[in-house]
């Protein structure tokens, strides 16, 4: 369920696709499902740490987003992440932001 | 899944006189239709379902639950009566007014609960006016919008323009999106549908024209838009190539009208393509082979207002990459 407008099954992100014939996707098996679930995790991590911010999973089936002051939150769907992020952070995180590229660059 | 053919163009782009001479070719006996407007030109089909443009935006949603509708509303009817047994179709071609930006409807088959499980996009087809569609082109974005979100171009009044305009036409389309074929108005049913969603993955993947392995092309000066592509001669990895452009879009979907690339991936012998607008990216495409020419990996932008040099600097930052050896 989307945890921001409370609509069922939103979940199916294009990273992480249901697996069928004709799409790529890891999310195949549990072992594989786990795998990608780790990388990335550890990927958008790479990213939140700019803003102080940790992402790790929650019971294996949510993510956990931690603030450096103990604001948490939960949600399931990989398509919140930014959206939450950005709220957290309250400022945002722009991929295209010069300073944010000259950090990531200098890590 | 059966799939849904997006018929978009501009106003007086002979949308449903396509539509209508599509209908009568027997290969398109099982199509249900959904239209939004009823123009003057009657359509003889069993299947005629009305809609209106309405977007339902949750007001504390997110992108992913943007909702349009009265499509959705049009296309779980069909499923219901479907399921029934009452009526049968194995595909759905839905034609929006001239002035709709196609992405919402794309956006609703990708988000529905439901209407997901039970369709897919069949890819867009967008009619361009021959004789009309440069001035347009000039200052409607929604014009620039139609072109870029389409896998295919349908060039229609071609026997109305002069054979010069058509030309120079046909250079801007292939300017404006690079990754859509472009058919005239007279070209059969199968050229016109036929591997809609697969031909334009390959045309992608082409090398451009002058053999560069980037470059950017102004579309309009003034709206900003441009076409950009850039090509990454090395491996990718998928996981931080997700994060990058789920971002991206998170933050400037509404300024990159179009990204479709072709993927070399780590680990993956065959390629996966990447097909996206807007807001919104496909499930990714694992293909068969490679298409001919260099196993690299290509992605093309359609922008308006953003410097392609940071797209080219951020993917690099984002995947670890040193910009100016992987990334051109």
């Amino acid at each position: 369920m989307c945890s921001l407008c409370g609509i069922l099954g939103c979940d199916d992100h294009w990273t992480n696709a249901v697996a069928r014939p004709g799409v790529y996707s890891h999310n195949t098996d549990r072992q594989a499902r786990r795998a990608e679930g780790a990388r990335r995790i550890a990927a958008a991590n790479r990213v939140l740490s700019y803003r102080r911010l940790a992402l790790s999973e929650w019971q294996g089936r949510s993510y956990l987003l931690c603030s450096p002051t103990g604001a948490t939150s939960v949600f399931d769907a990989l398509s919140h992440l930014w959206p939450e992020a950005e709220t957290m952070a309250t400022r945002g995180f722009d991929p295209l932001d010069e300073d944010m590229l000259d950090w990531m660059e200098a890590q | 899944m059966t799939p849904v053919i997006l018929l978009t163009g501009f106003l007086g782009s002979g949308k449903t006189t396509l539509l209508q001479r599509l209908l009568t070719d027997p290969a398109m006996a099982g199509a249900a239709v959904l239209i939004n407007e009823f123009g003057e030109v009657g359509l003889d089909h069993h299947l005629l379902d009305r809609i209106d443009d309405n977007v339902v935006l949750m007001k504390s949603g997110c992108i992913c639950c943007t909702v349009r509708g009265e499509v959705a509303d049009a296309l779980m009817n069909l499923q219901s009566l479907r399921a029934k047994g009452e009526i049968g179709f194995d595909r759905v071609v839905i034609e929006t007014t001239g002035l709709a930006d196609p992405y919402p409807v794309l956006q609703t088959l990708t988000a529905h609960p439901v209407l997901r499980s039970h369709f897919a996009s069949g890819g867009v087809l967008t009619t361009v006016d021959s004789v009309n569609a440069g001035a347009q082109m000039g200052h409607r974005a929604e014009a620039i919008r139609q072109i870029a979100a389409a896998d295919r171009i349908v060039l229609t009044k071609t026997d109305l323009a002069e054979s010069d305009v058509v030309v120079e036409l046909r250079q801007k389309l292939a300017q404006t999106n690079p990754t859509a074929a472009v058919v005239t108005g007279d070209a059969t049913t199968e050229e016109i549908l036929g591997g809609l969603r697969a031909g334009d993955i390959v045309q992608a993947a082409m090398p451009d024209e002058h053999g560069h392995h980037h470059h950017h092309h102004s579309v309009n000066e003034d709206l900003g838009v441009l076409t950009f592509s850039m090509t990454i001669d090395r491996p990718v990895d998928w996981t931080r190539f997700g994060v990058w452009l789920t971002l991206l879009l998170h933050r400037h979907g509404e300024k990159i009208f179009r990204v479709k690339g072709i993927l070399a991936l780590e680990g993956e012998a065959r390629p996966v393509a990447i097909h996206g607008v807007q807001h919104l990216v496909h499930a990714p495409v694992h293909m068969e082979h490679w298409p001919p020419g260099p196993h690299v990996s290509r992605l093309v932008f359609i922008l308006e207002g953003i410097d392609p040099a940071l797209i080219r600097r951020s993917f690099a930052a984002f995947m670890g990459l040193a910009e100016e050896r992987a990334v051109a």
